[in-house]
């Protein structure tokens, strides 16, 4: 051992006189205001603030009063802050119709909402599982026109849907606009949890079937278990997909069950009186404030579900 | 004795793809059978056919005498192993190997006796409540091979359940396997492309190629004496020397000749009287030459190129006839590159198959 170990001093010594030891060693030192650094962070930030700026005039604004609004500068801080505007865009503001504010659409939005996104992801889920895993008569053609649907723009359509949903007796109501939330959802999201599933190991579908499972017996058993991520991504779509629709709601549905966004615009755009900025910024905040949260709480599985989605082969 | 498996005219076709053309297999009651063939012959989509996880174009197949052609998978008395261990991520060793016996219905102490059974056999008694993420390979297989158990099944289908592992854990399941059929004596249809697999497990191989069965044989029978030309250079490894000649008589004796070097083909065990003036191919074992030997009416001279120590034998490659060949001998015993060796043949090992229609002769 001793002698080993004076061996090895001496090849230190050797390597050191050679100039080994005292060269480039271990990582890489990389300076900090790199090119590369500047124009990395430089554009980040500029970004960054782009999408934060409004978000901020918004913010402030709605903390103000109106006389402060009137005198200073949008950027400013407010200098007593109130929140009066937000307890006036929820509660009182007038729509043209009715002056309870925003309050009723917010309702009405997760009467929309709720149903819509649990049913289109029920049924999307099922017929991906299906096209996926199982062979069935006009499958092809039944996954072309998912492909078809799923490109085509939907104005081209709102006519006919408006007379098939009066025929059927539903135009105007809820069910009405959560039957059209479900459809045309449905391209998209079957194609997404197809794509998902045809990623899963096919074996162990085959191993499934050998012991004996079935069509509902796999899906609810042995895919959805392993299916979350996908489940989590399809819900955020479906949610802020539904929660921010203006069109449909406006189309489908009778005033007194207009979602919160179309509410919204009958506040800004309201023509009587006048311009309430603070309130209208207050109530523009609580409208975007569901999916706000949405992405909040599940933005981390929402990466990882697009992730698994696209790097599992 | 009976017949477990049947396969009768079985045709698939994935589109105008023909992957299976009118297979034909009879497996017997208890037999160990290996399907054996490279990469993409069809293997693993005529055992998916027997399994009834794929729907045959045109054919049919019979489990113990019974046509279960049109037969669910559950129904057919089978349990498949799978090259990926396909076990349930989501749910314990316990759960995964009870999972088809939950699903038909059986009563709890039932199923919990089997579990314990096929968990005794197999060893994996203290890995029952992990989940299949905190399993080594080896182990995985092991759930797998459970899973297949507790059916008390009449068959047992293998994809390949060893290509997944390291060469040491293969070895060691593979004995295991091999184990578990004598106890067991179930019938075992079992897929793989490693035919050191295929030797050692096998009571019968049959070779596949494209989708047809070239050779159905014992293993032994398949090594010594290999139906054509495709089979004796697909076993062995390394694999068989071939020279390209034609066969003539030396002497009034049968011979071959390439190269204007002369093979004297005596003690060649023929299944058709040999007719001179044929062109044929003769092939020799590394291991059925011998090298330095006693003189036979066979010794040539050869030169040796490179040497391939491998431990318990050494291979070392020749020039011989104008082309090259490969000799295994004791590991023991090296020569270094260029020195002149004597070889001889054993004849009634050697294989002879016509150069045309590439069967043997
Ligand atoms: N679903 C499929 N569609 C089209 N061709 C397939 C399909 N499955 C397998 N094949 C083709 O059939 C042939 C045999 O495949 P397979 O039975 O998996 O071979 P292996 O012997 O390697 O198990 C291959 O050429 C493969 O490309
Ligand atoms: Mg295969």
């Amino acid at each position: 051992m001793a002698d080993q170990a004076t061996l090895n001093t001496v090849a230190a010594a050797a390597d050191a006189s050679r100039g080994s030891l005292s060269g480039p060693r271990g990582n890489r030192p990389r300076p900090l205001f790199s090119t590369r650094n500047i124009v990395l962070y430089g554009t980040l930030t500029l970004a960054a603030i782009y999408y934060l700026v409004p978000l901020y005039v918004m913010v402030v604004t709605s903390l103000k009063s109106m006389p402060e609004i009137r005198m200073g500068n949008i950027f400013s801080p407010p200098v007593e802050i109130t929140f009066e505007p937000w307890v006036k865009a929820w509660a009182q503001a007038c729509t043209g119709l009715n002056c309870d504010g925003l309050s009723r659409g917010f309702g009405n939005s997760i009467r929309i909402t709720i149903p819509s996104v649990i049913i289109s992801i029920l049924i999307a889920s099922i017929n991906g599982y299906a096209l996926a895993n199982w062979r069935f008569k006009g499958m092809e053609t039944f996954f072309t026109v998912l492909v078809i649907g799923a490109f085509i723009p939907y104005q081209v359509m709102i006519y006919p849907i408006v007379i098939v949903l009066r025929e059927i007796g539903i135009y105007g109501t809820l069910s009405g606009l959560i039957v059209v939330h479900t459809i045309f959802g449905m391209p998209i999201l079957t194609l997404l949890f197809r794509n998902y599933f045809a990623s899963l190991p096919e074996e162990l579908f085959k191993a499934a079937r050998v012991d004996g499972a079935g069509f509902w017996n796999i899906y609810f058993r042995i895919m959805l278990p392993m299916s979350l991520p996908i489940f989590v991504v399809a819900m955020i779509i479906q949610i802020t997909g539904i929660w921010n629709d203006f069109l449909f709601g406006v189309v489908f549905t009778r005033p007194e069950y207009y979602p919160m966004t179309v509410q919204l615009n009958n506040i800004v755009n309201s023509v009587q009186g006048v311009k309430e900025y603070n309130v209208n910024m207050a109530a523009t905040i609580l409208t975007g404030l569901v999916p706000l949260i949405v992405y909040f709480v599940s933005g981390k599985l929402f990466v990882r579900g697009i992730a698994a989605g696209a790097v599992k082969g | 004795m009976n017949t477990s498996v049947s396969v009768k005219d079985l045709t698939l076709k994935f589109g105008a793809v023909t992957v299976l053309d009118k297979l034909n297999l009879d497996i017997k009651d208890g037999e160990f059978l290996v399907l054996l063939g490279s990469s993409g012959c069809g293997k693993s989509t005529l055992l998916n056919c027997i399994a009834g996880l794929l729907e045959p174009t045109d054919g049919q197949i019979f489990i113990k005498d019974k046509n279960v052609t049109w037969e669910e998978p559950k129904d057919r008395g089978i349990g498949m192993v799978f090259q990926s261990y396909a076990l349930y991520p989501q749910m314990s060793v316990e759960k995964n190997l009870s999972f088809g016996l939950r699903i038909a219905g059986m009563d709890k102490a039932e199923i919990d006796k089997r579990v314990a059974r096929a968990s005794e056999i197999l060893q994996i008694g203290p890995l029952l409540q992990r989940k299949p993420a905190a399993l080594s390979g080896g182990q995985r297989q092991r759930v797998a091979i459970g899973r297949a158990l507790v059916r008390d099944v009449d068959v047992f289908l293998f994809d390949e359940p060893l290509s997944n592992l390291d060469a040491k854990l293969r070895s060691e399941l593979r004995v295991e396997i091999k184990r578990l059929h004598q106890n067991l004596k179930n019938t075992m249809i079992y897929v793989t492309h490693d035919q050191i697999e295929a030797l050692t497990l096998a009571d019968r191989i049959a070779i596949m190629r494209s989708g047809l069965i070239q050779q159905l044989d014992d293993p032994m029978t398949i090594y010594n004496e290999p139906n054509n030309l495709y089979v004796a250079g697909f076993i062995g490894s390394p694999a068989m020397n071939f020279f390209k000649g034609e066969i003539t008589s030396a002497d009034g004796r049968p011979a071959f000749v390439t190269n204007g070097v002369t093979f004297m083909l005596d003690g060649y065990r023929a299944k058709n009287p040999l007719q001179p003036g044929t062109k044929a191919v003769l092939g020799l074992r590394p291991e059925h030459i011998s090298v330095d030997g006693p003189e036979t009416v066979n010794t040539h001279q050869a030169v040796v190129e490179i040497e391939e120590p491998m431990g318990a034998d050494n291979l070392i490659w020749l020039k011989h006839a104008g082309q090259s060949m490969s000799v295994r001998i004791g590991g023991n015993r090296r020569y270094r590159p260029g020195a002149q060796v004597k070889l001889a043949y054993d004849m009634s090992l050697a294989s002879l198959f016509d150069a045309e229609s590439e069967l043997r002769i």
